[in-house]
């Protein structure tokens, strides 16, 4: 648990960061709260000879509430779970940043790095297809976005190209009913299996319907023909097991210390059932 | 008596002594930061070593390249077991009369085995220096499963003869180490065979690790002027320690010095002898500089000694009502590469002939093999006195498969067969003699507290409900009542490498009227200062906090055998209470002549001594020891001090009821624990805050070990859980709330009649916590399950039940 050695940079503004990440290419990886990638340093996984700290990098601060919500992505879980303006237009945030790992991990872990690390086991990718968010990234040639369901491709694989850095996601205040359902082994854990739901309401009918699953596949799943299945609907017993069943067809777990494939599927069809049971109570 | 002396009783609560809830004295640096670990050891000059460990659960070392990790600046030396042969210390005795490489000689047995030591200026670079060590390996065949490893072809141990026998008698097979019997085979079958109702099951206790918060270390520091070796390090039993570092290196003893500082917790898994001691001695006395090795989180839960992993096959009969007529037992122990298991030495299955708990059984057969595997060497009794908590779970699952056989309620078992209070002292079929017990009392007590008649009633409805389809959560009603044997112990037949299991105590009063002790134990966290103050402050009549207590430090200490077993208060305690009386005996005298009558004249009153008849005549402790210090006393050398070594006449037998109460989600695996009731009779009750913390820490390991903490092995022999990612560790969320309660019912043979505790909490927790989830299945038809029962494990037995529809 002993990292190798490495040179380390905190910049002050994201030029710099890009310029270093141009000039190390491979051998350079930023780093926001660190949770994920120390512990591949220590563990020697990861051998990274430049670390770019982005902690200095005002522009990747701040929550901007609204319409269209942005959050930096220095951002930490504690201050998703302390802002109360946050937490009335966007619940199902800080009901999902509860359930990540446990208090002083949230003090330092990041929605940037959680998002753009690819890493299945984290909560935000799911939580972010689940909200349709869209990822700003920033490179030598500029800005551009990438929606969070076009993100991932397998673990650690994801659009970002290794000269580009997070800079905010950005979405749509949910409307509706909301529920983000996680079952894991013990505070710290990544999900045995975890659902994202939101679904809004038409009289008593559902409007539209969002369900997104973490640590079922080595990407996030969001599952659109899921979704689809609660729309127009009641949201019956019976609908409900439509959507669990399309679900299932959609996520692709691998056995672990936390269970076999089948059991996983099994746990996976109970978190659903019981997020949307609950995003529907809401809407 | 004239109006300024305060009641007696309020002079007694100056002292606080026995049965004060006296605040921790240690916890004053611990919460302050000021506590001296290993890790906080620094000396000038001092280096740092790190391990090249084997990818490998089995392998030949083909060869062993070390010049990049020398070429590397800083690096001043690469350790191989080539370097350690001249000197004989490639090897190195076990305490279980086995031996074990210290590195890599030829071969690798078990994943993360030591197989180079690398040496640098600071820790970075010794980690740098080991990813440069290249060793090339020819994988071996693999042997996880001890069943299987009796049967295969594959050697494990090259360096046995197999036809030889081992330390503990014949080996049957080339991958058995030994076998152990007790009790009376043909006459228990017979018993069995002829019985009413018999219930057979295999019960296994899987393979789980203490997981202190601090990790196995050292420094090692030779002076190479005057010749003097210092040795800081994690041992659980330093002086025990420093014998051995002389037997093995050759030093006279008088010129090593052992000091375990503050230790963070060590739970048995700092009772041995580790190779990174062994190399860091070698290394400084090499280099003439101190020299650290700490290890790491993944190294401590690889590589330093796990627990348990004991396969045990049972058989318990009965008449039709009920009454247990006989006990069979025979276990697979699977000890991995090297038998490292920390027993006393004529124990190689520890006091696991203590299955018969707390059930009055007439017949019983124990048989145990011990095997090697491609796992790590250990066998240490985790929180518990050796292989208790294997024996308290054995029972008390047979326990309940039987009650199930009979269709009968299993508290209602338990009672009928327990040992009755006036059959104490009470021998058992398997050879113990249980000091004092009161198990009826205890029992009922429990029973009445958590309401039991009403939450079967309960229970029968929620099957109702679930059966209905109204809920999905069934309700388990985990009962135990478990005896543990501790206090090693006797030295007729109690010891390790030939060191009699005794333990001491030196007190020296200081003229002012405080103290001193020094003890040969060592606290991990028990709080030894706080409790062995105590104990002297009733015997001597000093306040406890006027009474330093010292332990640790081989060239200051009296010889003891350490700290683990619950043996600290049995034997270390009686040690103190012994030697306070020596003190109190001379203080007597001195009174005597200071009062100016016979010696017989004058009692002792808590604090002084006073005339009988003529209590305002009287001499304080305090008066007393100034006197020692200041009179010329005919007859009576000055100065006041004693010690006491304590050889205990037998061991003690704490005991308690525990009832757990557990609802489980059938779907998802979850649990959750209403209620855990946990009664203790630990005897005399030393400090009552103390062993409600102890209560608490261990019934909270116990969750753990049953619930989900496991190492757990893949066919090839890698370690699954080797981060705190997957060895559960719980923390305060996971925690349920615990109620306590006790009885006491002191042991006879004890000074103070007291019994130890620090251990019962995970010997009867263990049981309790499974036996709910066993019990919530039970009017499904499960009979057994293995732990841990994590959520996919409960998972898989509701889905084998076809509780999922």
């Amino acid at each position: 648990m002993i990292p190798a050695a490495f040179d380390y940079y905190r910049p002050n503004d994201l030029d710099g960061v890009i310029s270093l990440l141009q000039e190390h290419g491979d051998d350079a990886r930023v780093i926001a709260g660190g949770h994920s990638l120390i512990p591949l340093m220590k563990l020697r996984m990861a051998e990274v000879p430049h670390l770019i700290d982005l902690q200095s990098i005002e522009e990747l601060t701040g929550i901007e509430n609204g319409a269209r919500i942005r959050i930096g992505a220095m951002t930490t879980q504690a201050d998703i779970i302390d802002n109360a303006s946050l937490a009335s237009s966007a619940p199902i945030l800080k009901e999902a940043s509860l359930q990540i790992a446990d208090p002083q991990v949230r003090y330092m872990g990041t929605v940037g790095g959680n998002v753009a690390n690819g890493d299945p086991g984290n909560d935000m990718p799911g939580l972010m297809q689940c909200l349709d968010a869209t990822f700003i990234l920033r490179g030598p040639n500029g800005g551009r976005e990438v929606k969070a369901r076009d993100f991932y491709h397998a673990a650690y694989m994801t659009e970002r190209e290794d000269d580009e850095v997070m800079v905010a996601v950005t979405f749509d205040a949910p409307k509706g009913g909301y529920a983000y359902e996680k079952q894991k082994r013990k505070i710290g854990d990544y999900a045995t299996a975890a659902a994202a739901v939101i679904i809004s309401k038409d009289g008593s009918k559902c409007k539209e319907a969002s369900i997104a699953m973490t640590n079922l596949s080595d990407t996030p799943v969001f599952c659109g023909a899921a979704s689809d299945c609660l729309i127009g609907t009641s949201v019956s017993a019976e609908d409900i097991k439509n959507a669990v069943n399309s679900m299932i067809d959609a996520i692709d777990p691998a056995e672990d210390n936390r269970g076999p494939v089948e059991f996983k599927k099994h746990a996976a069809a109970v978190v659903l059932s019981r997020a949307i049971e609950r995003a529907w109570q809401r809407a | 008596m004239n109006d300024m002396t305060p009641d007696r009783n309020e002079r007694k609560a100056n002292l606080k002594g026995l049965g004060s809830s006296r605040k921790r004295v240690e916890d004053l640096r611990f919460t302050q930061g000021k506590g001296n670990y290993v890790d906080d050891i620094k000396l000038e000059g001092m280096l740092h070593g790190d391990f090249v460990r084997s990818p490998y659960a089995h392998a030949r070392i083909k060869s062993i390249n070390t010049d990049a990790a020398m070429a590397l600046d800083g690096v001043l030396a690469v350790l191989t077991a080539k370097d350690l042969e001249p000197l004989g210390l490639h090897w190195m005795p076990t305490l279980a009369g086995d031996k074990q490489m210290v590195l890599a000689d030829g071969k690798v047995l078990f994943q993360g085995q030591e197989v180079a030591y690398v040496v640098a200026k600071d820790r970075y670079i010794a980690a740098d220096g080991a990813e440069l060590v290249e060793v090339e390996y020819e994988e071996l065949p693999v042997l996880v499963d001890p069943f299987e490893a009796l049967k295969s072809d594959v050697i494990l141990r090259e360096d046995l003869d197999p036809k030889a026998d081992g330390a503990h008698g014949p080996r049957k097979h080339h991958n058995h180490i030994f076998t152990w019997e007790v009790g009376e085979k043909e006459a228990t079958e017979q018993v069995i065979d002829s019985s009413d109702v018999v219930a057979e099951e295999m019960v296994y206790y899987h393979r789980t690790h203490p997981c202190p918060l601090e990790t196995c270390g050292c420094v090692a520091s030779m002076d190479k002027v005057n010749g003097k070796l210092t040795l800081y390090g994690t041992f659980q039993a330093p002086h025990a320690i420093r014998t051995v570092v002389s037997l093995i290196s050759g030093l006279e003893e008088h010129n090593i010095r052992v000091i375990s500082p503050d230790i963070g917790g060590g739970f048995g898994n700092k009772v041995g002898a580790y190779p990174g001691y062994v190399c860091s001695v070698v290394a400084s006395i090499v280099t003439g500089l101190p020299v650290k090795w700490v290890e790491d989180r993944m190294e401590n839960l690889m590589t330093t000694a796990f627990a348990r992993d004991y396969w045990m096959k049972g058989k318990i009969s009965a008449t039709k009502e009920g009454k247990i007529t006989g006990l069979w037992c025979h276990t697979t122990a699977d000890h991995g590469g090297f038998d490292a298991c920390a027993d006393p030495t004529k124990f190689p299955a520890g006091f696991m002939n203590i299955c018969t708990g707390s059930y009055d059984i007439p017949t019983a057969y124990l048989a145990v093999d011990g095997v090697y595997t491609n796992k790590a060497p250990g066998g240490v009794a985790y929180r518990c006195s050796f292989r208790v908590t294997e024996a308290a779970y054995f029972i008390e699952r047979m326990i309940e498969v039987l009650a199930i056989e009979l269709n009968m309620d299993a508290a209602e078992l338990r009672r009928i067969n327990f040992i009755k209070q006036d059959q104490f002292p009470y021998t058992s079929a398997l050879g113990w003699e249980y000091d004092s017990g009161d198990y009826h009392t205890a029992w009922d007590k429990a029973l009445v507290a958590v309401g039991y008649d009403d939450l079967r009633k309960e229970q029968a409805q929620r099957v109702e409900d679930f059966k209905a389809g109204k809920t999905r959560k069934l309700l388990g009603i985990g009962l135990t009542h478990f005896t543990e044997i501790v206090g090693a112990g006797p030295v007729k037949n109690c010891d390790i490498l030939g060191l009699g299991m005794f333990d001491s105590c030196e007190i020296r009063i200081h003229p002012t009227g405080s103290a001193i002790a020094r003890l040969g134990t060592i606290s991990q966290g028990q709080g030894h200062a706080t409790t062995f103050a105590q104990i002297l402050a009733s015997e001597i009549g000093l306040p406890a906090d006027s009474i330093t207590i010292e332990e640790g430090d081989t060239d200051t200490a009296p010889y003891g055998l350490g700290t683990y077993g619950s043996r600290s208060t049995p034997v270390a305690g009686a040690a103190t209470a012994m030697a306070g009386r020596k003190i109190r005996a001379k203080a007597q005298m001195i009174a005597a002549y200071m009062l100016e009558v016979h010696d017989d004249d004058v009692e002792f009153d808590v604090d002084r001594f006073v005339v009988k008849g003529a209590p305002e005549r009287f001499k304080t402790m305090k008066e007393i020891a100034f006197a020692a210090y200041n009179q010329a006393i005919p007859g009576i050398e000055p100065g006041l001090e004693a010690v006491s070594y304590y050889d205990p006449p037998n061991m003690t037998y704490p005991f308690g009821a525990y009832i757990c109460v557990m609802e489980i989600d059938v779907d998802t695996g979850e649990h959750e624990i209403r209620q855990f009731y946990a009664l203790d009779d630990c005897g005399t009750r030393i400090n009552p805050m103390i062993i409600e913390g102890q209560v608490h820490g261990g019934l909270t390991e116990a969750l753990a070990i049953a619930m989900g903490q496991e190492i757990a092995y893949d066919n090839m022999g890698n370690v699954k859980t080797g981060t705190l990612m997957d060895f559960f560790l719980p923390t305060a969320w996971e925690t349920p709330n615990y109620t306590t309660d006790h009885t006491t019912t002191p042991s006879p043979h004890h000074p103070i009649g007291a019994k130890g505790v620090g251990e019962s909490p995970n010997v009867g927790g263990v049981p309790a916590f499974s036996n709910a989830v066993h019990d919530a299945f039970r009017p499904f038809g499960l009979r057994q399950v293995h732990m841990p029962h994590d959520h996919w494990r409960i998972w898989k037995t509701a889905n084998d039940l076809g509780l999922h529809g």
